[in-house]
């Protein structure tokens, strides 16, 4: 670690990087630069607060009201803070369709830029290179390894999304759930349904 | 820069490993996510200058590293650009001098979640394109940070949507100047990017700032002067 932070250290095994990471924190505790609570209120947020449910419930609603799912697919921002979601890397929403003749599907190939506010942080698969790669030059194998077997004739769109625009997947509502109250079929809907990854049923 | 993370349409990374369902893999990755956060909260550099900072590593460390990583890294490298910590503390973890910044309260970190960091900005000049037109992306090669992937060099598109002026990143990240520019989402036709192994009609889409794209005549006039 003697060489830290220049661009020469090798891939440092976990323990190393504990260790790092122990004394990079109370450095800068000590140096005041970070205030510890403010430190377990970050992840608190992003691990218990803010996360798919989100997106789940602004995709039911786009089901049972067809107003709000005009809004949703013309200022999504506008839309997704009628419901009180919104700020931190979701400042600029757009949301997209899947349509029996469209699949949409979301990839950041630069970092892993992806809707906070819906849909918390994202999985490590979608932060990794397989994924950022292939996702825009493959499409339907990555679909495909993820179950999901997309007719030929279905035309796949994939969003990069390379600035500040954060992309959200409106999913097809699946068949059999003209019953099903707004706070049912939010159960149904998945953090991949919503990436565009996961075509979803009711049997779920 | 086309670093190792431009990694889009690259081969050889094998298939998704949809196993990996956390962000979190391990408790040190909420230390350094929490950390880089906060700290990026004392203003002292934007959140594109933080970007840049990650895309610097070396790119045979930035493959084998994990994405937290990356973050980690980006992290040292920031906090001593700005003279916020030496070198001999990351080494040490004891502090050798005090700083005169003030770290963000639980309730300021609210408050900056809620808002955010909107990046739309009025100013721009006039939009030199419109929805319709079709565009080619420029090969400039920079070394510094940008939005423009590898992949989509030197490629047409149609742009779709007009998403106003934002915050140009490339300038951002260069010199934490907030200069408008105009945003577009530009569609590109699989098959052009990936010829035969692109189902017709599939496409990918990217946003795009102004500065990347040159018109289909511009385009043109460049090729013509082959014949010079």
């Amino acid at each position: 670690m003697g060489d830290l932070p220049s661009n020469h250290h090798h891939h440092a095994p976990a323990s190393e990087i504990e260790e790092r990471v122990k004394k990079l924190e109370s450095l800068l505790i000590e140096k005041k630069l970070v205030d510890p609570q403010s430190l377990d209120k970050l992840v608190d947020t992003y691990e218990h607060r803010v996360g798919p449910k989100n997106g789940a419930a602004v995709v039911a609603r786009a089901w049972t009201d067809e107003s709000f799912k005009q809004m949703l697919l013309e200022d999504a921002t506008a839309a997704i803070a009628t419901l009180g979601f919104g700020g931190r890397q979701g400042e600029h929403m757009v949301c997209v369709e899947n349509t029996a003749s469209v699949h949409n599907m979301v990839v950041c190939t630069l970092c892993s830029c992806y809707p906070w506010p819906v849909l918390g942080l994202p999985p490590a698969w979608y932060k990794a290179s397989s994924y950022r790669a292939r996702a825009v030059s493959e499409p339907r194998e990555v679909l495909q390894e993820f179950g999901v077997a997309l007719a030929h004739e279905v035309e796949v769109k994939v969003w990069d999304s390379t600035a500040e625009i954060r992309y959200l997947v409106l999913p097809m509502r699946p068949q059999g759930t003209e019953d099903y109250s707004e706070s049912q079929l939010a159960e149904l809907v998945t953090r991949d349904s919503m990436i565009g990854v996961d075509v979803l049923s009711a049997s779920r | 820069m086309n670093g190792a993370h431009d990694l889009g349409g690259k081969h050889g990374f094998g298939e998704v490993d949809y196993s990996q369902q956390e962000n979190f893999v391990h408790a040190w990755e909420e230390k350094v996510f929490a950390m880089t956060l906060a700290c990026g909260m004392l203003g002292q550099w934007n959140l594109d200058q933080s970007r840049f900072a990650r895309e610097r590593a070396d790119p045979a460390e930035y493959l084998a590293g994990s994405y937290y990583e990356h973050w980690l890294h980006g992290l040292e490298i920031l906090l001593v650009e700005h003279g916020m910590v030496t070198e001999q503390e990351l080494q040490s973890g004891k502090s050798d001098s005090p700083t005169p910044l003030t770290a963000a309260t639980p309730r300021r970190v609210d408050e900056i979640i809620g808002s955010g960091g909107p990046t739309e900005l009025d100013d721009a000049a006039p939009a030199l394109f419109s929805v319709g037109d079709t565009v080619v992306v420029n090969t400039d090669n920079t070394t510094m940070h940008t939005r423009a992937p590898t992949y989509v060099k030197g490629k047409a598109g149609r742009i779709v949507s007009h998403y106003g002026s934002h915050i140009f990143a490339d300038e951002h990240a260069a010199t934490g100047k907030k200069q408008p520019q105009h945003l577009y989402c530009v569609k590109f036709s699989a098959d052009s990017l990936w010829s035969d192994a692109a189902r017709q009609g599939d496409s990918v889409h990217l946003d795009l700032f102004e500065p990347y794209l040159i018109s289909l005549q511009q385009h043109i006039a460049s090729l013509q002067n082959l014949d010079a």
